[in-house]
């Protein structure tokens, strides 16, 4: 199931308890139903009080593979993924005995007791689990049996680890808001499997829940619906997409969520629209055309799309056409591993397009910035009237996260510098779409619909001179790429800037982005138990700020976490900060699976041990 | 109909040179000139500002063209055979604009073949010209997807496939309006030009469109003397605009048939000795099919159902401009949030 990068399998001492701090994960088949209880587990959780996380490592399969959902409960806030088990549920006799292996010792086992398979192991704690004769006492419909099974895997953790069934319910009932008599049904089968690991089953292990202040500042869900509120709150009113995993459930959202909140005041109509298009190619054409026209324009996909998208968006580099656009990453190349999490398309999308191209990324790191650089994008994108693409990644997008409430946009949308009638008539400069007025390199454009006899101009991928009119003059060209280029240098200090976080008296420095923050704060905690004090940097915009250069500067050695092949990151670090590449230390690998904070421990202090420090 | 005078002003006060575009740099001769021509006319004639316009192309010789007119208009030049795609995402910007887009055979029968059906089968409202030559001009004279099976060329030797027959491709595709005509032809393309701009759905315009350099063999089907020689008029068209809405004296009660635009224009169909129904999709398939086993160049209206919805009808859309609706109407309220805040807990 899991690679091991790292071997960090600790002994548990079975006579220590262990109270909201643990790793449990639940083994089932795809497709069998099992997301609805491992969802309730986490919201009953998160409802108790305590910081929660679950990931879901599911196959490119749609019902009879493996797939397993692990939860981390911890007091700390530590959420990012750990490579072993505390607690195994067991509900697939295919992975039987792989997924025991994952256990650590003192941990335990819950398994449906109609799976014959030997435990060999005498260092941890079983559990067999009646499924069958429960689900039959609940005189469980014969279709919904294998679905409902999962439910008294709920009830019976639940009663062994301290769950209060109250909060189950509640789980249940705000997870299907609409249907309370599901609900109802489910948590029947949830108590009556309580009941009996009640009366029939003795707590050996040492796992322990116990509730803790209510979580009022925090919300839960994932990054991709995040970013389609961020979307419709950002004012998108155009959505061109084709389907693909992990990208899909964004554009999803905006179908889900649009229609009620975004509808013209006078007939009640929609203000936006969005189209499934027949493929990437087409989805990034209809994007930048409606970008081109004025419009808040979008699309959401994943590498293979971004791929497929690349020659439209050199133009909508080149021809200066705003909009937005969602990569949530899967693992390339090639097709890859479309249900895995990576951080690989970093070098692909910051030069995306041929010749000489450059876009602007923003990196979210968690579902609150998802939401966030969801409508600031559609800001940056018009006031610098270029692509902006949102790296994001399987984890943060599909995984439900705890995570800090959506805050209200803080200031009125940004359109940039957009002219209709009025505009031009009180214009007194020379007016040329692409002239630069300002000296910021951004010019000012009109849009399609503007009745002004000076506003049309005609658009090309082509060579054009400062007034759109087709140009082949070594001049102009020179003079136009090189006026966008000043764009992007404008661009760096006005996007999301770096968040820092520091130890007193660090001289080592961690460089990350996106969905790897949970691992990265923890492992910069655990560290300092091995007197590793570092500082750590979150790259969240590219072109990068004038800070990175300051933070490098700053410390003797800078790792650069990630989770690709080639260290992307640190790849671009170095191409714009040559000058101290000796400060730059590439820490990377991808396998499909989020980061550990334990093997960036690991790494750093192999590394440390090497330049003789530690 | 005469052609009207230089000084003289359509029904909105503009002259012809209004409506014209940048000198051609196309060869001289080209069919792709002939038909910027008419396109000017026929916007000059029908009284459409050029401002509630916008003219897209993909790449091209005939992609080339949109600047030969309507300087006036906005325009943008796409990728390659993704000018429907384009197109597509511009016309929300502003549902109340005429959309005109320009393509090839080599744009749209090979890389747009796909988003030339998908436009088509969401009927959204544009114009979709072909200047169909059956050759690659730009390239210097390879041969397209609709080049006839057995056409021989300089540098290329002899075609072995069957063509790609456009107007068939989009009345499978359940194209809404299908017509092909041919540029020497001015006033069938002109006559054609104003229907397809009054029909609320994606209208397909299979010009064939000599090209004088690459592919005007006096026996290749798409040079101007086997279009002379072989062209078969279905109809004479002539469009009515409503403000006038009278129907030409001339033709006879009867011999006429009629299609009602939903803008309320129509246009009205002159009978020649064979009854043609263009909206009778199987005798338009049938005549399709004939004209390629007889090596016949059918021009006129083939096929037109002014019924079908079109894409903005399936999206419950707003009639205001899209790009003109005020920023603070776009974002939703702060309690809104708040109550997505609490489903979230």
């Amino acid at each position: 199931m899991q690679n091991e990068i790292e071997s960090d399998q600790k002994v548990n001492d079975p006579l220590s308890k262990k109270v909201n701090d643990f790793c449990m994960t639940i083994c089932t088949v795809n497709g069998s139903g099992s997301a609805t209880s491992n969802t309730t587990l986490l919201r009953a959780l998160f409802h108790m009080g305590i910081p929660v996380s679950g990931k879901n490592i599911f196959p490119s399969n749609i019902k009879g593979l493996p797939t397993w959902f692990s939860i981390r409960v911890s007091d700390e806030g530590y959420l990012g993924r750990v490579a072993h088990d505390d607690i195994v549920v067991q509900m697939n006799p295919v992975t039987f005995e792989e997924d025991i292996n994952y256990n650590i010792p003192g941990g335990v086992v819950f398994y449906a007791d109609h799976i014959n398979m030997q435990i060999d192991r005498d260092d941890i704690i079983v559990y067999p689990m009646p499924v069958k004769d429960l689900i039959e006492k609940a005189e469980v419909p014969r279709d919904l049996r294998d679905y409902m099974a999962n439910m008294v895997y709920v009830g019976i953790v639940s009663q062994v680890l301290g769950i209060g069934m109250e909060y189950i319910e509640n789980a249940l009932l705000s997870q299907f808001k609409q249907k309370p008599s599901v609900a109802k049904s489910n948590f029947a089968v949830v108590k009556l499997a309580a009941d009996w690991a009640q009366e029939n089953l003795e707590k050996r292990d040492h796992y322990f829940i116990e509730p803790r202040e209510p979580l009022s500042d925090y919300i839960m869900t994932d990054g991709n619906t995040a970013g389609a509120l961020g979307a419709i709150y950002g004012g998108f009113q155009f959505c061109g997409w084709y389907p693909i995993t992990p990208a899909s459930s964004l554009a999803e959202s905006l179908n889900t969520f649009a229609p009620k909140l975004r509808n013209d005041p006078e007939t009640g109509k929609n203000n936006f629209a969005i189209v499934q298009a027949e493929d990437e190619l087409a989805a990034i054409g209809m994007a930048v055309g409606a970008g081109w026209a004025g419009i808040r324009a979008m699309s959401s996909t994943s590498g293979p799309g971004i791929s497929l998208m690349t020659e439209y968006m050199s133009l909508a580099y080149y021809a200066e056409i705003p909009l937005v656009l969602w990569d949530v990453q899967r693992v390339g190349p090639s097709t890859g591993l479309p249900t895995r999490t990576a951080q690989g398309d970093l070098n692909l999308t910051y030069f995306l397009g041929h010749g000489d191209t450059q876009q602007i990324i923003i990196i979210p790191s968690s579902v609150n910035e998802c939401f966030e650089f969801g409508w600031k994008a559609f800001d940056i994108a018009e006031k610098f009237q270029t692509p902006v693409i949102i790296l994001s990644d399987l984890d943060l997008g599909m995984n439900l996260w705890m995570t800090k409430r959506f805050v209200y946009p803080d200031k009125p949308m940004e359109r940039g510098k957009i002219l209709w009638e009025e505009d031009l008539d009180a214009f007194a400069e020379t007016w040329g779409r692409y002239l630069d007025i300002d000296g910021d390199g951004v010019p000012y454009r009109t849009v399609m619909g503007n009745q002004h006899e000076k506003a049309p101009y005609f658009t090309r991928g082509t060579g054009h001179d400062e007034f759109g009119n087709y140009s082949e003059d070594p001049e102009d060209w020179r003079r136009v790429l090189d006026r966008i280029k000043q764009k992007f240098d404008t661009a760096r200090d006005e996007l999301p800037q770096p968040e820092y976080h520091f130890k007193e008296g660090a001289k080592i420095g961690l460089i990350g982005m996106g969905s790897t923050e949970p691992a990265i704060l923890e492992a910069q905690d655990k560290l300092v138990d091995f007197g590793v004090l570092t500082d750590y940097l979150r790259v969240r915009a590219l072109p990068f700020s004038s800070t990175v250069r300051e933070f490098i500067a700053a410390h003797d050695r800078n790792y650069v976490l990630e989770l690709n092949r080639d260290g992307q990151l640190h790849q671009l670090l170095i191409i714009e900060y040559c000058d101290m590449t000796d400060r730059l230390i590439s820490l990377s690998y991808v396998d499909g699976l989020p980061m550990t904070a334990n093997w960036i421990i690991n790494s750093v202090n192999k590394k440390e041990k090497d330049y003789g420090t530690s | 109909m005469a052609p009207p005078n230089q000084d003289k002003t359509n029904a909105i006060g503009l002259t012809r040179s209004d409506y014209r575009g940048e000198r051609s740099t196309l060869c001289p001769g080209c069919g792709h000139n002939t038909i910027s021509a008419q396109i000017i006319r026929a916007c000059y004639e029908m009284s459409i500002p050029p401002s509630k316009i916008v003219k897209f192309s993909g790449i091209g010789c005939s992609s080339k063209s949109p600047t030969y007119f309507l300087s006036q208009s906005f325009g943008f030049n796409g990728l390659h055979g993704r000018m429907p795609s384009l197109a597509l995402g511009a016309a929300f910007g502003d549902i109340s604009m005429k959309v005109l887009g320009v393509s090839g055979d080599g744009d749209t029968a090979s890389i747009g073949l796909g988003q030339f059906k998908h436009l088509i089968r969401r009927n959204l409202p544009m114009v979709y010209i072909v200047e169909n030559n059956g050759v690659y001009g730009l390239t210097k004279g390879q041969f397209s997807a609709t080049a006839e099976k057995g056409l021989a060329l300089k540098h290329q030797g002899e075609n072995p496939f069957l063509p790609i027959d456009i107007a068939k491709e989009a009345l499978i595709g359940n194209a809404s309006f299908v017509a092909r005509s041919f540029a020497g032809d001015p006033q069938q393309v002109r006559e054609l030009l104003k229907a397809a701009l009054s029909h609320r759905g994606t209208s397909v315009l299979d010009i064939i469109s000599p090209c004088v350099s690459f592919n005007n063999r006096e026996d290749t089907l798409h040079s101007y003397q086997w279009g002379r020689q072989h062209e078969a008029p279905l109809h004479d068209i002539s469009y009515v605009p409503t403000r006038k809405a009278i129907i030409l004296d001339e033709f006879i009660e009867g011999e006429t048939k009629e299609v009602t635009f939903h803008d309320g224009s129509v246009v009205v169909l002159k009978k020649l000795e064979k009854e043609y129904d263009p909206r009778d999709k199987w005798q338009a398939m049938k005549i399709l099919e004939e004209a390629e086993q007889n090596h016949w160049l059918v021009t006129g209206l083939i096929y037109i159902d002014p019924d079908q919805p079109n894409l903005y009808d399936y999206l419950d859309l707003t009639e205001r401009p899209l790009n003109r609706i005020p920023s603070k109407e776009l974002r939703p309220s702060a309690e809104s949030l708040e109550g997505i805040n609490k489903s979230m807990r």
